[in-house]
């Protein structure tokens, strides 16, 4: 190592949590947890194929209170990295890069993923669904 | 500035040409699943998932089930896509990554594999 003091680049434990890299790491986390409740979904389809016996079983753990809650929190992740995929792919064709742009655009993803997630759940529960 | 090292201006073939594949297919699929998925989380909500029979009879339409095969395809491809760059730019000691990517592979092929093999099964039963 250089015995010299050095100036090194910002790190992220020492770095102001800003609109922008805050709203990129929740992509990426919602992202993942994605990834792995994509899985659940697969073992809800499995659970359909296999017959009533086993449906009804998938039925009775997504309607528990830890089901609900996993799938409401699925839900949230769902619509979140939904609406800022979409701001993702707006930036891949160029547009709305300027810094006020770039805020307006994340503070609509946040409101809206928080909207459609209770929109959703008020939909869902005024059927008196099993979800 | 030559940014080409020696080895490839003595091969002459230029790039591997392959470099822009996962950076695209992330995109395809993510066009695909940001218009399946409003409609998805639209059916679930407004209808659940109570009545067996009603789900299970949905799958008899060509349409639905291969809308539902699609859409989980390009999801577990998306899942898998996205994961991948997680493990490179967070794991950096090489035994692990090299582990994890593979097992990342083999979880989402099997999980494609056996998500046609149910929808199938719902579509040829229903």
């Amino acid at each position: 190592m250089s015995a010299h003091k050095r100036p090194l680049s910002p790190h992220l434990q020492v770095y102001n949590p800003q609109i922008t890299t805050v709203m990129s790491i929740l992509h990426r986390i919602t992202g993942v947890v994605l990834a792995f409740g994509s899985l659940g979904l697969l073992w809800v389809l499995i659970s359909l194929s296999m017959g009533p016996e086993a449906f009804s079983a998938a039925q009775a753990c997504i309607g528990s209170v830890i089901g609900r809650l996993a799938t409401f929190a699925f839900s949230l992740c769902l619509m979140y990295h939904l609406f800022n995929g979409i701001r993702h792919l707006f930036w891949d064709i160029g547009k709305g890069y300027g810094l006020s742009a770039v805020t307006r655009s994340g503070l609509l993803v946040l409101a809206l993923s928080v909207l459609s997630t209770i929109g959703l759940w008020l939909l869902a529960t005024s059927n008196g669904g099993t979800l | 500035m030559k940014y080409r090292n020696p080895l490839a201006n003595a091969h002459g073939m230029g790039s591997a040409k392959s470099g822009l594949q996962h950076w695209w297919m992330q995109r395809v699929t993510a066009v695909v699943l940001a218009l399946l998925t409003p409609y998805a989380v639209y059916c679930l909500a407004r209808y659940g998932i109570s009545d067996y029979a009603q789900l299970k009879g949905l799958f008899a339409q060509p349409v639905f089930s291969g809308v539902v095969l699609l859409y989980v395809l390009a999801l577990f491809w998306h899942a898998q896509l996205g994961l991948q760059v997680v493990v490179e730019d967070y794991v950096h000691s090489p035994g692990l990554e090299i582990a994890l990517q593979i097992a990342i592979k083999i979880v989402y092929s099997l999980a494609s594999a056996i998500a046609v093999i149910a929808i199938v099964r719902l579509a040829l039963s229903a």
